[in-house]
């Protein structure tokens, strides 16, 4: 599974909604995404990918879209 | 340590219904409900004071304890809600309480106060004596303030609660302590000058959902005490979905969790020691049983502090 199917399949399971975002759509404005799911969003990005998520990370614009998340995947690779 | 030996509070007699807050902003109260768990805050009369409400949470918590408001050290007061800059209410709660002379502090920080309040007693009450730490707040009038954002002005509510602190014996000694502070964040929850209270609450729920559990494993970590071993929880009542969601990354169940919010609202500083209050009062702390008490504010600051049942008398 490549990285993007792999973030909606994270999106979707914290969510509970069959969402298929666009790379750009902002996950916040769409209303995909509320302040309460966000903290799930990042959990699961850092179990999924193997990572931890400083404090100093947690800004809520860094995972705002599909291609922000994967911008900050890229950056901490 | 020293301990923490009575709690008190004071609510506001006037209700106000989700469905009349909701209202302000064009929200129904099933949407207040399910965004908060907040279905009622009390409302302070118009010429209540912040400082008249600690003055009254003060005085139900030293009723209690049998304590002469004379005898204390030091009255400390948090609130981020005083009617003006400068003096804060410290000095003028003093002076209700009958205890004119007392030395008496401001801790301006809004929702986060009474824990440092409180870990701020723990520190000095060996040597000052006996410390009254009280959180008070009247958040309707910053609320009342135009504009009214959906997400926010629903939220709070008015209330003190008062925690004696004492280097002596009470109901728990505090075990230990862990406080932490970061600018950073400064401008996702602030109050300006004469303006609407400005909430980021992305930032902040993510903020709060990592450093909350943090400051709280930190404690029972060094104490060697396990998160399902806790008694009851005493969390600053922010949102009925924060709290679940603090339970949740702790492992623990939500029920351990005390929560009032549905009644009261976010009471910011003085909503911890309203829940340490009515949980002490239907609860109590068991000999030997830990509590946690912990808060996330403005700022931000943040922390835990771990208390341990003091044996009956």
């Amino acid at each position: 599974m490549d990285r993007r199917s792999k973030l909606i399949e994270i999106l979707q399971k914290v969510t509970k909604k069959p969402v298929a975002p666009a790379a750009e759509e902002s996950l916040f404005d769409s209303g995909l995404l509320d302040s309460f799911a966000l903290p799930d969003l990042v959990s699961a990005l850092e179990q999924e990918f193997g990572i931890s998520i400083p404090d100093a990370d947690l800004n809520p614009r860094k995972f705002d879209s599909l291609a922000r998340i994967e911008e900050y995947l890229d950056a901490r690779s | 340590m020293p301990f923490l030996r009575e709690f008190g509070h004071y609510l506001p007699s006037r209700v106000v219904t989700s469905e009349e807050a909701g209202s302000w902003v064009g929200a129904t109260a099933e949407w207040v409900m399910n965004v908060s768990g907040i279905r009622e805050r009390r409302f302070a009369a118009e010429d209540e004071t912040v400082a008249d409400l600690a003055a009254k949470a003060g005085r139900d918590c030293l009723d209690k304890a049998g304590y002469d408001a004379n005898r204390l050290g030091l009255i400390v007061v948090a609130s981020g809600s005083p009617e003006r800059q400068a003096p804060g209410p410290a000095s003028v709660t003093a002076l209700k309480l009958g205890a004119a002379g007392v030395p008496a502090i401001d801790l301006p920080l809004a929702s986060a106060g009474s824990l440092f309040g409180l870990a701020l007693a723990a520190r000095l009450a060996p040597s000052m004596g006996h410390i009254l730490v009280i959180g008070a707040e009247k958040m309707s009038r910053l609320v009342a303030r135009e504009p009214r954002e959906r997400g926010v002005a629903v939220l709070f509510g008015d209330g003190a609660g008062a925690c004696l602190v004492s280097p002596s014996g009470g109901k728990a000694e505090v075990v230990d302590v862990e406080l932490g502070s970061d600018g950073t964040w400064a401008d996702d929850l602030c109050l300006e000058q004469n303006a609407p209270i400005k909430m980021n609450g992305r930032t902040v729920i993510l903020q709060a959902s990592r450093k909350i559990p943090g400051a709280i494993r930190s404690v029972l970590d060094r104490a060697g005490v396990a998160a399902a071993s806790i008694s009851a929880f005493l969390l600053h009542q922010a949102n009925q979905n924060l709290l679940d969601k603090v339970a949740a990354a702790l492992g623990v169940e939500s029920g351990r969790f005390f929560s009032n919010i549905a009644r009261y609202g976010n009471t910011s500083s003085a909503s911890l020691l309203i829940a340490a209050s009515e949980w002490s009062q239907e609860h109590g702390f068991a000999p030997g049983a830990h509590a946690v008490f912990a808060a996330f504010g403005a700022g931000f600051h943040w922390g835990a502090l771990l208390a341990r049942g003091c044996p009956a008398k």
